[in-house]
């Protein structure tokens, strides 16, 4: 198959909680990310599920171990050097977008997701068509906004805006953080539908966390279970296809 | 009648300080006390350079610079050293003190008799205190303007956004640290202009005409918001200005009713802390029905 787009090898991260022994919360993790994956991941509370994207977000040092983006050595490289490539969703929509600023100023933030930026003029009225067409998107009303302040949206119009902002500008790779998991159900699953047609649309490479057993099997080519800081299944293609619900209560409790 | 264009004049060349400070207290969103420093720095840079006879623009640029400079060791202090940035504030104001002393070699200094920006020849055969009316025009609107077009650039909305949501900043690959001390150092940089300018327009430089600094700076801000409400960024900024005018008035009010020039920091104190506690009150209260209780019945 063709070359990985992003690697961990052999991951380590050790944390040391006050007074207690120290604690591998990524304990020796190796995976090649392939361009076009769209892995849904799963995992209890406390799996590492988070510090896994924390690590390839760049947000915590690596005990051990080395990260590689397309072959190239990107351990030591900072958070902001890292979203060149890489954008995320949180699980919080108060997370992912600025307050007090217009719906339209978000997503010339994000436009710029990774560039330097310089005493330019931002020239926000020539990009509105676009980003009307953008936000129309989904039925919420997120397009009649663009001048609101973000602080004044629904959870479900700032989380659509995070989403749009984190592939405003195509990103090499996407991590959801539970991006639906503060919704309501309705929105919730618009949510994901625009998610999955996106993903398909840009053929972007995607990692997304998820409590959601319906959504982890629904969505994406790759499923990996997390547990005690490893990965503990890594099920692709026709296999994951072929997954039941049954199978994943098996996973999280082997004697089910 | 020249009391009042004297309070103008007053409040545009203070007004100054309160847009230094609206960068960071309210964009960037954290207290910073450097102000306290910088603005008798600015004063003590300019008083010494004026005196040595160097022209009172160069001298007032180089307030900014030093200005700007104790900010930057702010931020430098709050983002890589990781001190509190209440602290790292408290810590540059108490070292600009000694280093403002050196700098004047004395605890003031006066200007009587030499040439400074309000005694130019462009502001020759006005009125009495409309030079520092038409001064503070000119660099208020200077400043205003500045401000409002680095704002509107890329780098400004990402300085903004620092100040709004530091983690989305981070995400969106804003080096946040870099907006930060660019944000003190420039507003410590503002400050320090006012200071120079106060200086000028009182005709002498005292080391001890930063205390109480913030207070006024912030009444400037607050008074503005109180007054005039919700407005857009840009509006925000005049507004800081129009409020440092009006909260001369009141101290010029004030001072009418037998107060001396001794209470204005305990007055000041009292306005910023009303002003500042009436959105609390409005609500305890419902202090806007009755106001409005009472503007119809009027009517």
């Amino acid at each position: 198959m063709n070359k990985p787009l992003f690697q961990l090898k052999d991951v380590v991260k050790t944390v040391h909680p006050n007074g207690g022994q120290p604690l591998n919360i990524l304990d020796h993790v190796s995976i090649d990310i392939y361009p076009g994956d769209f892995i849904t991941i799963l995992g209890s509370n406390g799996a590492g599920k988070s510090t896994f994207f924390n690590v390839i977000g760049g947000n915590l040092p690596i005990t051990s171990g080395q990260l590689l983006l397309n072959g190239k050595d990107i351990t030591k490289t900072s958070v902001e050097k890292r979203t060149q490539f890489l954008s995320r969703v949180f699980q919080d929509p108060k997370l992912g977008t600025a307050p007090r600023m217009t719906v339209a100023e978000n997503l010339l933030l994000a436009e710029k997701r990774g560039e330097k930026r310089f005493l330019k003029p931002r020239h926000l009225r020539r990009e509105m068509g676009k980003y009307k067409q953008i936000t129309s998107q989904l039925h919420n009303h997120l397009s009649d906004r663009l001048d609101t302040p973000t602080g004044n949206l629904s959870g479900g119009q700032r989380q659509t805006l995070s989403f749009l902002m984190a592939t405003i500008k195509r990103p090499e790779m996407l991590l959801l953080d539970e991006h639906t998991a503060a919704l309501d159900p309705n929105t919730s699953s618009e949510l994901m539908t625009l998610t999955n047609r996106t993903i398909k649309e840009q053929q972007l490479t995607c990692l997304m966390i998820t409590h959601h057993l319906d959504d982890a099997l629904k969505y994406g080519n790759r499923l990996l279970v997390l547990n005690q800081g490893q990965i503990e299944a890594d099920v692709r293609g026709a296999e994951k296809q072929a997954l039941t619900k049954q199978d994943l209560y098996h996973f999280f409790d082997p004697t089910n | 009648m020249s009391l009042i264009v004297s309070a103008i004049g007053q409040g545009l060349l203070w007004g100054v300080l309160g847009i230094g400070l609206f960068l960071t207290f309210r964009i960037l969103d954290f207290p910073d006390m450097t102000v306290e420093g910088t603005f008798p720095m600015g004063a003590a840079i300019a008083a010494a350079m004026i005196t040595h006879g160097y022209s009172p623009i160069v001298a007032t640029l180089c307030a900014f610079v030093g200005g700007a400079i104790a900010g930057l060791i702010t931020g430098l202090l709050y983002t890589k050293a990781k001190i509190p940035v209440l602290l790292s504030g408290i810590l540059v104001m108490t070292a600009a003190y000694s280093v403002n002393l050196r700098i004047m070699g004395a605890a003031n200094l006066s200007l009587l008799g030499k040439g400074n920006l309000l005694n130019a020849k462009i502001f020759q055969g006005l009125p009495n205190y409309f030079n520092s009316v038409f001064l503070g025009l000119i660099v208020i609107t200077i400043v205003t303007v500045a401000v409002i077009y680095f704002l509107q650039t890329d780098l400004g909305q990402a300085f903004i956004a620092t100040g709004d949501n530091e983690n989305m900043a981070q995400s969106l690959g804003i080096n946040t640290d870099t907006m930060k001390c660019l944000g003190v150092s420039v507003s410590n940089g503002v400050i320090a202009l006012g200071g120079a300018l106060v200086a000028q327009n009182n005709g002498y430089s005292d080391v001890n005409m930063g205390i109480g600094i913030i207070v006024v700076a912030l009444a400037s801000i607050i008074i503005g918001e109180v007054v005039f409400g919700n407005l857009t960024m840009n509006q925000r900024l005049v507004a800081v200005t129009l409020g440092s005018i009006l909260y001369r008035f009141v101290l010029l009010i004030v001072l009418q009713l037998g107060f001396n020039a001794n209470d204005l920091n305990l007055i000041s104190s009292i306005i910023l802390a009303l002003c500042m506690s009436l959105p609390a009150f409005k609500d305890k209260f419902n202090l806007m029905h009755i106001l409005k209780r009472g503007l119809d019945r009027n009517e």
